[in-house]
Parts: structure tokens; sequence; C-alpha cells
């Protein structure tokens, strides 16, 4: 049997990886929300181990909501990089800058 | 195994959050079949009817014991009860501001308050939440309707901009959030508040797990918060937003913000507080001193009220890290007084902006005394309660933090903080000075729409009008939080 242990570690490499690319991505919006996407589906391999090795169904039960949220929020995500590209015509992380101050 | 019938499922007890639920679907389906004539008109009277309803249905709640429902998912306590009245009288203090604004740059009309309604319900769920999962949800229903009524002002390239950061970022926190949840249950085996509570007093408090734990919880709520160093996604999205939004996000969100951080923080973690008592001092601290320095050299009105929001969330965190009854009840009295206030103060840029004119730079106020007396003088009492300066109610509110923080014991907190106050004043006793002693750009005069200047005019003359009942305010604040027994 594989140890809880192992299955944490995969959860925080897989969330430390997610950060990463939220931070040193600096070209492209679409890689943004895939990070965004990892990093709850980390969060998700945490649930699930947890739960089976404690033996309560309920932070499976939270795994189904989790994926559901996910789903809407890339929804929301896709929606506002659809109306970003349509006013700047471009994706590019480096030249969302006209905030400043 | 639960009984899983309505009647034990107690599904009354949230009658409130379904009714807004309801009444949001509503509007949505009301509005696709009115003309467009009328269906401003119509979404606009039925979201504030929906809002006031929904606060009179909390009413019964605000005495007597808590009721737990839907299997240890949902409560119902005194405090839940004060914060969603505050909610839903805020929101609907916005919407009346809002709605000159939205209709003259053409924003979709009904859409901006079926998504306050939703975002409100989502705020509601979170208010009540026992649970961690009815916490993420209700926050995640909350956020997503922010994130949408940023960016539907679609035209505007500063609104999408401000829109794709909010929500990177907010996902980001969530995600953190989440982490640090998916710790605490792995540690302790329940995903219930109140057990969570329960298995911490047991277990070894030194674990390293658990502090990771206490780390990510509290880094995504200063996230959420818009505290420093977590606050740089604050002015951007201030500036950004239609004005509208930013009065709406600027103000009630943080109510729920107090609900969540008492819920989690204090309800669930409470064994843990020095741990993060620690981590909120610095928190606290750096965020009042950014806030109110930064906001020094701000020349957009909107980024300087982002600013003065961060100082007061710092503020606000002064009263939860105390620890003790008293500072959760000082905190709570605090963030109902920012939120009038705060609505109030984007309320009035809503006021006195037109068709073609933001009116949120801070030299567009050059002068406004002369312009329109009405609205400088609300200005001025408005600019002194934010400064904390008595006889307004902000001065109370800043009072009953400082003095938690004395009774807790931690006088180089307090002592700091009333400096940091001081420095804040500043710039907007400089909000002042532009109104009465500048002379204006241009001298004609500007107006307002009579029913927003007639409720901005209640919203504001409240701040110091609440005076005498300040001592009854602060009783309740007392009862509601003594009422959630922490």
């Amino acid at each position: 049997m594989i140890p809880l242990s192992h299955y944490l570690i995969l959860g925080a490499l897989l969330f430390a990886i997610g950060v990463v690319g939220i931070f040193l991505n600096r070209k492209n919006l679409v890689i943004l929300l895939m990070s965004i996407e990892l990093l709850l589906l980390a969060v998700n391999i945490n649930f699930v181990a947890f739960s089976h090795y404690l033996g309560d169904v309920a932070g499976q039960i939270f795994v189904f909501f989790i994926l559901t949220v996910a789903a809407a929020e890339a929804a929301i995500g896709l929606a506002i990089l659809i109306v970003l590209f349509r006013s700047r015509k471009t994706i590019n992380v480096e030249e969302l800058d006209s905030l400043k101050g | 195994m639960p009984d899983m019938n309505l009647v034990s499922l107690k599904t009354a007890v949230a009658l409130p959050e379904i009714f807004i639920a309801a009444m949001a679907s509503l509007i949505l389906i009301v509005g696709l079949f009115l003309r467009e004539d009328s269906r401003d008109r119509t979404c606009y009277w039925l979201s504030l009817l929906t809002l006031v309803a929904t606060a009179a249905l909390t009413f019964d709640g605000i005495v007597g014991s808590p009721i737990s429902a839907f299997n240890g998912l949902f409560i119902s306590d005194p405090m839940s009860a004060l914060l969603k009245i505050a909610v839903c009288l805020i929101s609907a203090t916005v919407f009346v501001y809002s709605r000159q604004y939205n209709l003259d740059r053409d924003i979709f009309k009904s859409e901006y308050y079926v998504l306050g309604l939703f975002s409100v319900a989502g705020m509601m769920v979170m208010i009540s939440a026992d649970h961690l999962l009815t916490l993420y949800l209700g926050l995640e229903l909350m956020s997503l309707c922010l994130y949408a009524m940023i960016a539907f002002y679609r035209d505007d390239k500063l609104a999408v901009e401000s829109a794709m950061k909010y929500f990177v970022l907010g996902a980001l926190a969530s995600s953190i959030l989440l982490y640090g949840m998916s710790l605490i249950y792995g540690l302790t085996g329940s995903l219930e508040l109140g057990a969570i509570s329960n298995t911490l007093s047991a277990i070894d408090q030194s674990n390293l797990a658990l502090a990771l734990a206490v780390v990510f919880v509290v880094v995504s709520l200063a996230f959420k918060l818009g505290v420093v160093p977590f606050h740089m996604w604050v002015p951007d999205v201030y500036q950004g937003a239609p004005t509208s939004t930013t009065a709406f996000m600027g103000s009630v969100p943080k109510i729920a913000a107090f609900a969540i951080i008492v819920r989690l923080l204090v309800g669930g973690l409470g064994e843990l507080h020095e741990m993060w008592q620690q981590m909120l001092i610095i928190l606290a601290i750096l965020s009042v001193a950014v806030g109110n320095i930064i906001a020094i050299a701000q020349d957009n009105l909107k980024r300087m009220l982002a600013y003065s929001t961060i100082s007061h969330m710092g503020f606000f965190l002064f009263g939860i890290l105390s620890g003790t009854d008293a500072g959760y009840s000082a905190s709570l009295f605090y963030v109902i007084i920012y939120a009038t206030m705060s609505a109030a103060a984007f309320g009035l840029i809503l006021c006195l902006s037109s068709k073609n004119n933001e009116y949120d730079k801070l030299s567009d106020l050059a002068g406004l005394s002369r312009r329109n007396p009405g609205l400088a003088l609300l200005l001025l009492i408005l600019m002194l309660s934010m400064a904390g300066i008595p006889p307004t109610a902000g001065f109370f509110a800043k009072l009953s933090v400082i003095q938690s923080l004395i009774n807790a014991g931690l006088i180089w907190v307090a002592v700091t903080a009333v400096i940091l106050a001081v420095i804040g004043a500043y710039y907007y006793l400089r909000v002042i000075k532009l109104a009465y002693f500048d002379s204006p750009v241009n001298e004609t005069p500007v107006s307002a729409r009579s029913d927003s200047k007639a409720v901005l005019t209640v919203n504001i003359l409240l701040i110091v009008a609440i005076l005498p009942w300040i001592g009854t305010l602060i009783s309740i604040c007392n009862d509601v939080i003594a009422g959630f027994g922490v």
C-alpha cells in the first residue's frame, strides 16, 4: 500500500508548481488559468488522500464541490479572458500594466 | 446515519438565504422578459424590496440561542443575524447610489442587481457557516459574482484588466485557503468547526503541520481582506472597477470577511490563538502603516480610498488579534461602521459623477463647497469620521478597538496604532482642504439625483446622529459576541 506521505508530497509538489506558474509566467494568461486549476487539483489530492486514510467520506464529498466550483471559476476566468482579448487584442501578462501607482 | 428529511434538516432556519437566492433568480428571469425602458426600474425596485425583506426575515434571529441546521453545516445565531441585517441594508444603499451611474454608462442594467443579490446570498451563507464546506461555498459564490460585476463594464480597458487581476489573485487566495483546510481536515479528521476546535484542544499543538495549516489559512484571509503584504490587488481593483461595483465590493464584503475570520480563526482555530496572534500583529501594523502612508501620495480618489481600506482593515484586525470577547466585539462594531462609511464615500463619488465625468480625481473635488455646499458638508463629516475625529462614529470605532488592545496587554501595539492613525488623518483632512479652501477649476454647480442624494444624506448623517445610541449599538455587539460563545 502506498503511504499517506507519498500522496501529500505529490499534492504539495503540484501546489508548488501551480504557485510558481502564477508568479513566474509573464507571457500567457491561459497558462495562468491552467495554474489555478492545478492548485485546486492539488488540494483535491490532499482531500482524497486524507479522506481515504481517515476512513471518512466527508473529504471526498468536499472534492465534488471543489470540482464544481473550479468549473464555475474556469468559466468566469475564460469569460474575462475573452473580454480582455476583445478590448486589448493581447493576452500577454506583461502588457497588463495600465494600473500602477 | 443522520435523518435526511426536510424537517430534521431544519430548512426553515435558512429561510432568508433561500428567499434571496430565489428572488435573485426571479429577477434574472423577469429582466429577460421586460422591455428595455421598464427593465431597469422593475429590477431595481424588486432588488431593493428583496434586500429589505431579507433583512426583515433575519430580524427575529438577533435574540435567542443558536440554532444549528442541515446536520451541522449551517448555524443561525445572534451574530449571524446582526451581520446579515447589516449586509442587506448596506447593499440596498449601494444599489440606490449605483443606479444612475450604471444607467449613464449603459452597463448591463438588471444584471448588476442580480449579481449583487447572489453575492449577498453568498455572504449570508458564509456568515452562517458552521462547516468548512459552507464557508468555502459561500466565499466562492460571493467572489465569483464580484469578478463578474467588475468585468461587465466590458468597454472599459481598466475595468477588464482589474477584473483579471482580481480573478487570478482571488482564485489563488481560495486555493491557499483550501490547502489550509485540507491540512486541518487531515489533522483533526473533521470538517465541522466545532469538532475541529474540540480535537485541537486534545492534540499536541506544537505540530509543524498544524503551524503550516494556520499559516495557509491566515495568508488566504489576508489576501481576501487585502492587508499588507497581500494588498497589491486592492488599489488596482478599486480604481479599475466601475465605481458602482467599487462601492459594493468596498463595503459589504468586509462584513462577510469579519464573519469568516471569526468563524474560522476564533471558532475553529481558537485553540491556536497564540500562533495566529503573532501573524496578525505583523499584518495589522504593516497594513495600517503602508495604507496610511501610501494613501498620501495618491491623486486618484478611488485609489486613495483603496489605501484607506487597507489601513482600516489593519485596524479591524487589531480587535481580532487581542483575542478577547471585548476585542471581537470592537472589531464587529468597527467593521459595521467602516462598511457604512465606505458605502457613503463611494456613494458620494457616484452622486457627483455624471455621464462624461468619473469624478474620481482628487482635483475634481477642488472648491466643491462653492459648487455644491450640501455635498461638500457631507464630505466634511465623512472624512472626519474616517479619520476618527470625535464626535463621529469613526472615532468610537477606533476607540473601542484601541481599548481592547490595551485591555489585552498589547500596549505597544496600541501606541503604534494611535500614531499611525494620526498620520492617516493627514490625507483625509487634505480632502476637506481641497473641497473648502481651494478654488474650483470650473465654477459650474454640480447636482446629484434627489433619491441617491437623500439616501446619502441619511447615510452620512447617521454617522453623527447615531451618537446618543452608540452605547446601545456597542452593547448589541457585545451581546451577539457573547452569544457566539467563544
